[in-house]
């Protein structure tokens, strides 16, 4: 295979590296622009600056790690419920 | 008898395997477009009756809250028909119209009758969906599937028989738990939503059904399902944690899933949940929120399903592990497929954002704090798992050197059309806000709203890309993860072959002595009455005269007593 031919922007690990410093840059803007409306909340967790974006993190941080820990639980072979098949 | 939507598309799957070609496309996409003009051509109201074996049956009744499923499932199966069109199976093509017919059909039942019979129809028509793999697997995970839906049609059945038994009468309208088979019914349509511990059956056979197939299967039964729950048992508190369990769960098994069909089967159900929560809160936002929701969902889920179906039919596999920088080969297909993620993880302008905080919205007014705070944890999970991890893995990620072809056209049409409907609704969410049973007070664009959302999603997406680059992501393995389906899959198979081994040792063990020990006792009982014995000896007459005579005194003596 000609896998120079076929490089593009994106298989350059520094462009990567640019699209997550984008992203960082979106998060912050986000973040700091609490600063700018008045909220109309229906709970009081909502008043806090930044809520939103604090629990967006720690909740997909949470998810995943979690999810890793149950994975040692849940995890078995691809082929767990077609071994044993040949005797039914 | 009325016009029916349902009989029409029965009709047109009919039609399917007489033609060929250009006709037969031409067909199945005409199908469900006049299904859609007749639907919007009757007028509200239940149509006439039609009396069966003694029943008063009313199959065709039109109003609010069945049209907008009842124009979700056609344009799902319109979609689904494009999708299908290069197929040359066509017992798949009319199986999909049939399925469809069912789910349409049983949003315009009026009477329970009704529903039940185009409930097991949705069932069996589906399974063909299965079946139509034709190979082993799919054949064991299609009687598996059928074995589910049977048994939901049974529970319904009962349900039903106690109602009418009660004198409640066949009219489908709200049911409630406490009334006489109200229980049985929910429990019917809790299989087939895909509740909690019954919703196996869901993520074990989607992902073995056909490319096709599993498209088809996403719009349907679920949501028909969710429409049956809207009509009987709104403002069910108790669906209200019902929903968001399952809203909660799934997200962590789709983390950590490697097929990216069983991950969208989960985040269907996480998909679900929000509209159960709707349907428990109940009221005119609930209803409208599970309604709305449950419209977008058809498409955006079945846009996902056809995106990764369009990635299946070209390298072979669906697994998160094999697969990886097809954006190179397949750009349209990835750019339609992050539409469908950006739906589903209710971006700002996209469909999930206007139908999805209908029912936050309601979750709100309810002051529900904990479940607010849940379900915000499932939307930020829903982003993570079918809005990054989709896309990531089929179309970024590590580049497996897949060279292949763009998807076929008419699959590109059909997720090309599924994505202007979700953007549609996203920009202008007031074209579905129309149809909805109750008239919407709610305006989704806010500042607050939109900025909030941006901040949940974005900073989701930023806790996605540290974990990814510090290694910390669990990565994609070829393996399989054992859920609820670990009972029939397994511990019942596994329980039954144990039983049948150890009465095979018992009876090896005991057996020889019981024969042994009963043998001897048949000996010493029978003893007296062989040939040679006391008893079987020849009597001498006068012994005979004496035995005689003394029955017949006792016999006096009784009588004269």
């Amino acid at each position: 295979m000609n896998d120079d031919d076929d490089r593009r922007w994106l298989d350059e690990p520094r462009n990567v590296t640019r699209i997550v410093y984008g992203l960082a840059v979106l998060c912050a803007l986000t973040f700091a622009a609490d600063l700018f409306y008045t909220k109309h909340p229906h709970f009081a967790v909502e008043e806090w600056f930044g809520f939103h974006a604090v629990y967006g993190f720690v909740g997909a941080f949470a998810l995943v790690i979690v999810a890793k820990v149950l994975r040692r639980v849940l995890r078995r072979d691809e082929d767990y419920y077609e071994r044993g098949r040949d005797d039914g | 008898m009325t016009a029916n939507p349902a009989l029409l598309l029965i009709l047109g799957a009919a039609g399917v395997p007489l033609l060929r070609g250009l006709p037969r496309r031409a067909l199945m996409a005409a199908v469900p477009v006049a299904g859609l003009v007749l639907l919007w051509a009757l007028p509200e109201g239940a149509a006439s009756g039609l009396q069966f074996l003694g029943l008063e049956l009313t199959p065709v009744r039109v109003d609010a809250l069945s049209r907008v499923f009842a124009t979700g499932f056609l344009i799902a199966a319109l979609l689904t028909m494009v999708y299908a069109m290069h197929l040359r199976d066509t017992l798949q093509q009319a199986m999909i119209l049939v399925y469809a017919a069912a789910a349409v059909g049983g949003t315009l039942a009026g009477d329970l009758v009704t529903l039940f019979v185009l409930w097991e129809l949705a069932g069996l028509s589906s399974a063909f969906l299965i079946w139509a793999g034709r190979n082993e697997r799919s054949h064991r995970a299609a009687t598996r599937y059928l074995a589910v839906q049977l048994l939901s049609g049974l529970l319904m059945l009962a349900g039903i028989v106690l109602r009418v038994r009660s004198g409640a009468g066949l009219e489908f309208g709200h049911l409630g738990v406490d009334a006489p088979g109200g229980a049985l019914i929910l429990a019917a349509i809790g299989i087939k939503c895909a509740f909690p511990l019954l919703h196996s059956w869901l993520t074990d056979t989607y992902p073995e059904a056909t490319i096709v197939g599993a498209v088809a299967l996403s719009a349907f039964t679920t949501k028909f399902a969710v429409y049956t729950l809207a009509r009987g048992f709104a403002g069910t508190e108790m669906l209200v944690w019902i929903g968001i369990v399952m809203a909660v769960f799934p997200i962590f098994y789709a983390v950590i899933e490697n097929d990216l069909r069983r991950v969208l089967a989960y985040s269907m159900i996480n998909q679900l949940g929000f509209m159960v929560v709707g349907v428990g809160i109940g009221g005119a936002l609930g209803i409208n929120g599970a309604s709305a929701h449950a419209v977008a969902d058809m498409v955006f889920k079945g846009l996902l399903f056809m995106s990764v179906g369009a990635v299946m039919l070209r390298t072979g596999t669906a697994n998160g592990s094999d697969l990886g920088g097809l954006y190179k080969s397949m750009p349209q297909t990835a750019a339609l497929c992050m539409v469908g993620a950006a739906s589903i993880s209710a971006f700002p302008l996209f469909s999930g954002f206007a139908t999805k905080s209908l029912i936050m919205e309601a979750v709100g007014q309810e002051q529900l704090t904990v479940a607010w705070l849940l379900l915000l944890f499932a939307s930020a999970g829903v982003f993570h798992h079918a809005g990054i991890k989709i896309p990531y893995f089929a179309f970024f990620a590590h580049d497996r050197g897949y060279r292949v072809a763009e998807a076929p056209l008419n699959m590109r049409a059909a997720m090309a059309m599924a994505a202007v409907v979700c953007v549609a609704i996203g920009v202008a969410p007031s074209l579905l806000y129309g149809m909805l049973p109750y008239a919407v007070d709610y305006v989704p664009y806010t500042t607050a709203h939109v900025i909030n959302q941006l901040q949940l999603l974005l900073l989701a997406a930023l806790a996605f890309t540290v974990l990814v680059r510090t290694g910390l992501y669990p990565p994609e393995l070829r393996s399989v993860n054992i859920d609820a389906d670990y009972v029939y899959r397994r511990a019942l198979p596994q329980s039954w072959r144990a039983l049948s081994w150890a009465a095979d040792a018992v009876r090896g063990r005991v057996g020889p002595v019981l024969r042994r020990r009963g043998g001897e006792l048949w000996e010493i009982t029978t003893g007296p009455l062989r040939p040679g014995s006391r008893v079987a000896r020849p009597w001498s007459t006068h012994l005979m005269v004496w035995w005689t005579a003394l029955l017949l005194g006792a016999m006096l003596l009784l009588a004269f007593l």
